[in-house]
């Protein structure tokens, strides 16, 4: 077989070399591409701050990442305070307006009733050796789950981001979390 | 009914609820040397069904076993690659 030069010379024809160099250099991108398909992808927007609602992106999180799957949580407006370093040993549940509690809202509205609340459900997970908040995000950090601050939201709330958890990552937006999500498997906004 | 594995490493994680059996399960086997198992103490009723889906969504790990015994769920699982 010829592998003379003279196939390129005219600019048309690559040379034997050259068609290896492609087919190797899409071997490699057929490889990427497998193994990114092999590896799952879950993004989950973050919106809500309260006592409860901190609780479900934070075990599905960790949960999914036990599974090695590449996990993002992008917090966004009140859903910062699960990250926030001193907020989020004060979160607080809601005793108005949530059909859960056992206690018309007149009543649920009065002073010192969220606090209320809250204790009686943080002495229920502690019964029920259910994790602490920052016990699931020490969790999720260690497990490799990228827990992202809002930018826009910390400047917003007046934040400093030496307020959140060591290793939270800020400085990114929307793009970045859309990014993340175009190419996950799994989305969920809580 | 009482199992025998040749138990590598044993996990206590009797008290913990969701998701801890699971992530704890991940980070202990980590440590387990290919061929070993592990031995999961749990006493979280739902680790029966969650142990066994993350088991069957995670590659290089099989259950062998599930076994409750009174208010313990022991769990085996082999560290295959």
């Amino acid at each position: 077989m010829s592998t003379e030069p003279s196939s390129t010379a005219d600019g048309t024809q690559p040379s034997a070399a050259e068609l290896q160099a492609r087919v190797e250099e899409l071997e490699e991108t057929v490889a990427a591409l497998e193994a990114d398909d092999e590896q799952q992808k879950m993004t989950i927007v973050a919106t809500q701050g309260t006592f409860d609602m901190a609780y479900p992106p934070l075990i599905l999180a960790s949960t999914a990442a036990a599974f090695g799957w590449d996990v993002v949580v992008f917090h966004t407006f009140w859903g910062l305070d699960i990250l926030h370093e001193e907020k989020s040993q004060n979160l607080q549940l809601s005793a108005v307006g949530n059909p859960n509690m056992p206690m018309p809202n007149a009543l649920a509205a009065l002073p010192g009733m969220d606090r209320l609340a809250t204790r009686m459900m943080q002495s229920r997970i502690d019964d029920n050796g259910t994790a602490t908040i920052e016990e699931l995000i020490d969790l999720s950090l260690e497990q490799g789950v990228e827990l992202q601050a809002c930018q826009m939201t910390i400047e917003l709330m007046d934040y400093d981001e030496d307020d959140f958890y060591d290793d939270v990552t800020v400085g990114v937006g929307a793009a970045t979390a859309l990014q993340h999500m175009a190419e996950s498997d799994i989305q969920l906004l809580v | 009914m009482s199992v025998n594995y040749d138990v590598t490493e044993t996990l206590d994680v009797k008290g913990a609820s969701c998701p801890m059996p699971v992530v704890k399960t991940k980070s202990a086997i980590d440590d387990v040397p290919e061929g070993g198992v592990l031995e999961v103490l749990s006493t979280d009723k739902g680790s029966m069904s969650d142990i066994d889906g993350w088991a069957a969504g995670t590659s290089g790990v099989e259950l062998l076993d599930q076994v409750e015994d009174g208010d313990v769920y022991k769990h085996y699982v082999e560290k295959t690659a």
